[in-house]
């Protein structure tokens, strides 16, 4: 009976998120970090050491975004020292930006001057990508899916996965990137038409993670290309992702 | 921990810990006779069979669990020198299959009338360092008639990365074989050379991030009994299983959302998407994160349930009950959609039972393998879990458990959050670093049921209290042979309803 659908559709109502620029992800949710300054060199050490990922480091006391799975044991033990607050506008074409020192309460933001030109001339309006799973653990992979769902609908923006490297402008690559997937990543990037892009999504991605300097992970596949843009988090939120992808593709200088 | 009668094993139950030289040392012989007898039985299903180097040679521990009784046999026996050659269980007992592959993988032991000895997951430390993940020998038949169809490792969606290798007639599959190992991060080694508890939770976490809260929960739960931790927590275990439960709904929504994708099903493919939104959105109110990462800690947790979130969750749970209910009852009528699934991808009960198959997809075929009910830990001690079971086996079994396992466990979180009321205690703060000193020479375990099925950690101390080995059994390590096997006789177009009725975690099982 079609009245049961209608009924279903009116039970859903709207679904999509009006604006996913302009969209916040309420607390707990762990975004950018903001450190005190002037913190002992005891509070400094302990920080260091408590960090799973190795994260944090000194001269002065940071937090490397790139490295960092926002698991917030580090506020919760030093809650004067570190606070994470809810901005999830986290993602950089500077892996440098991805570093906040002690002080910083600016948002992280692209270089616009690093953006290459073909990028928004090319894909300021469509811009279609190949993902690469390389050992990513499958909630990467979910939130990428999650921001093509009902909610995010990234392809309002024009912007979409697909499955073939060919149709594709660039990769966007999740995981440590083990030793048994490195020839397939690669393969599947010299797949892809030029000019394209590469996108690194996670802190898996972007720095090993926790499984940095394990003996299974190939990672010289990082050294061959340069990368675009990294968006952090473990996972990144569907709306870090979008926002990062729409800072690249359609900034206008 | 209790000798048995005869000698040849003690039990323990489910998070127990166990001094190593406790574990009685059979001739090889006597534990394969002893092994054997057990599986005789349905009853009876190995959930840990592992090697580990050993006073120049090798131990290899057993883990038998009895789920009549809720009691897990452990037994042994010890190998030297570097070559070891042995009689495989798995010549009659089949379930073994694939702890003899993985150990084969990583020692080189030489199993003889090993049924499918195959590579497991190209492990970066395995035995033999010539066989690279290219040169996995696929099973062929020589014919003018048949074709190979090979997809992956990377697929078509934003999915993980395996092989899978399809030999057909025509349209028809006879044969399909997968190969994983493409994910391998050297998960199991990555204990060892990580020093902190904090560390090695974050690891759980991220073995399977669909399953953040299952993984993490097993380790906690090892590590509590290896410390001694463990006190009697009621609150924190009622808190815990809600968890559990929230990340079975958490999953099972977003499968009814895939498979109805699958066979294009929009709107339900639609709604049931759009409602895996509120339920992941509710682990982040809970602790930051949408898939439950930092939730679990040994010990404890930083983030106990509040009755603010309390009030959230029961809020949450109706409004998705009522809109679940109405598209579930219409997609479960329709015509289209029982045509599409019914009768399609069928393993048997005894395919199940021989191949060692569980969880989810092992109920859904009639086997009950489900540790909630049969080695029931944390809440489900008094909750007495009967488990949703299937009798098809097909797709529309497996599609029917995440709709039954949905309803099931919002009754169990209704249930918990009474309970709930009746505690006067607090989950706790988790172990700090300084409380993590484990017993030396102690080997424990803990089955916790994770939305796909019973997953197993085990770990064993040495003199000095320090992590020697580590194990990790994912429920798509058994599982993954079952997907292979629906698809016999089966179009290879009817591939990917059953690779989502199964959605098996890749990760999981490259560890």
């Amino acid at each position: 009976m079609i009245i049961e659908e209608i009924n279903i559709l009116r039970q859903h109502g709207w679904q999509y998120i009006p604006d996913p620029q302009k969209a916040e992800v309420p607390a707990p949710f762990r975004g950018r970090p903001e450190i005190q300054v002037g913190m002992s060199l005891d509070t400094q050490n302990a920080l260091v050491d408590l960090c799973p990922v190795e994260a944090i480091g000194m001269n002065p006391l940071s937090i490397d975004l790139g490295k960092c799975y926002f698991c917030g044991e580090c506020a919760m033990a030093y809650p004067q020292a570190i606070r994470f607050t809810n901005d999830h506008r986290l993602a950089s074409n500077v892996r440098q930006r991805l570093i906040v020192a002690e002080g910083d309460t600016r948002g992280i933001e692209l270089d616009p001057d690093k953006i290459r030109k073909e990028i928004t001339a090319m894909f300021g309006r469509s811009l279609k990508l190949r993902q690469i799973s390389a050992a990513g653990e499958n909630s990467h992979e979910a939130e990428l899916n999650a921001c093509g769902n009902v909610n995010f609908d990234m392809g309002r923006y024009g912007i979409e996965f697909v499955a073939s490297p060919r149709h594709a402008d660039g990769i966007v690559i999740t995981g440590p990137i083990s030793q048994n997937m490195a020839e397939a990543t690669e393969i599947c990037y010299e797949a892809v038409p030029d000019p394209k892009i590469v996108v690194l999504v996670g802190s898996d991605a972007i720095s090993g993670g926790i499984f940095a300097g394990s003996g299974a992970l190939n990672r010289s596949f990082l050294n061959k290309v340069s990368i675009d843009l990294y968006v952090p988090g473990n996972p990144p939120h569907p709306l870090t992702f979008i926002n990062g992808i729409l800072a690249l593709s359609r900034s206008r200088s | 921990m209790v000798l048995t009668t005869d000698k040849k094993s003690i039990s323990i139950h489910n998070t127990e810990a166990v001094s190593i030289a406790e574990i009685p040392v059979l001739a090889y012989a006597d534990f394969k006779a002893q092994i054997l007898t057990w599986l005789h039985f349905e009853k009876c299903h190995c959930v840990a069979y592992f090697a580990y180097p050993f006073a120049g040679g090798l131990k290899f521990i057993a883990a038998i669990a009895d789920d009549s009784n809720a009691q897990i046999y452990l037994l042994s026996h010890e190998q030297e020198g570097q070559i070891i050659e042995l009689e495989a269980l798995s010549a009659t007992a089949m379930p073994m299959h694939i702890y003899e592959r993985e150990i084969a993988e990583n020692y080189g032991v030489v199993f003889n009338n090993h049924p499918w000895p195959k590579p497991v997951r190209f492990a970066f430390n395995r035995f033999n360092q010539e066989m690279q993940v290219n040169d996995y020998p696929f099973y062929k038949i020589e014919s003018d008639q048949l074709h190979e169809v090979g997809v992956g490792p990377i697929h078509a969606g934003v999915i993980e990365p395996g092989h899978f290798r399809f030999l057909c007639n025509g349209e028809t599959v006879l044969h399909l074989e997968i190969q994983l190992g493409w994910q391998h991060r050297g998960v199991e080694q990555l204990y060892l050379d990580k020093k902190t508890m904090l560390q090695r939770a974050i690891l759980s976490e991220n073995i399977a991030g669909d399953t953040a809260v299952g993984h993490t929960m097993a380790y906690a739960l090892v590590s509590e009994s290896l410390t001694g931790a463990h006190t009697q927590n009621t609150m924190l275990d009622i808190e815990r299983t809600i968890a559990l439960e929230w990340e079975r709904i958490a999953m099972c929504i977003f499968d009814l959302s895939n498979l109805n994708i699958g066979i294009a099903y929009q709107l339900a493919n639609s709604v049931f998407g759009a409602l895996r939104t509120p339920v992941i959105n509710f682990f982040q109110s809970w602790c930051g994160n949408r898939f439950g990462k930092s939730l679990i800690r040994p010990g404890g947790t930083h983030y106990p349930l509040t009755d603010e979130l309390v009030a959230k969750l029961v809020a949450i749970m109706d409004d998705f009950e009522t809109r679940f209910d109405a598209m579930a009852e219409k997609t479960f009528h329709l015509p289209s959609v029982l045509n599409r699934f019914d009768g399609i991808g069928k393993v048997t009960k005894k395919q199940m039972t021989l191949i060692g198959a569980v969880g989810q997809a092992a109920k859904a075929a009639g086997l009950i393998r489900d540790t909630r009910y049969t080695h029931p830990i944390m809440a489900y001690e008094t909750l007495k879990v009967l488990p949703e079971m299937q009798n098809g086996g097909d797709v529309l079994a497996r599609f029917t458990m995440r709709r039954l396992e949905i309803k099931q466990s919002i009754a169990m979180i209704r249930h918990l959050l009474d309970m709930r009321q009746y505690v006067d205690q607090e989950s706790g703060a988790p172990l700090k670093q300084s409380e993590s000193s484990m017993k030396p020479n102690t080997f424990s375990l803990a089955l916790v049921e994770g939305w796909r099925g019973e997953i197993c950690h085990c770990a064993i101390t040495d003199e000095n209290g320090n992590l020697q080995h580590y194990k990790v059994k994912d429920p798509s390590f058994h599982n993954w042979l079952a997907l292979a096997l629906s698809l016999r006789n089966l179009e290879i177009s009817d591939f990917p309803i059953n690779n989502k009725s199964y959605n098996l975690s890749y990760c999981g099982f490259d560890l």
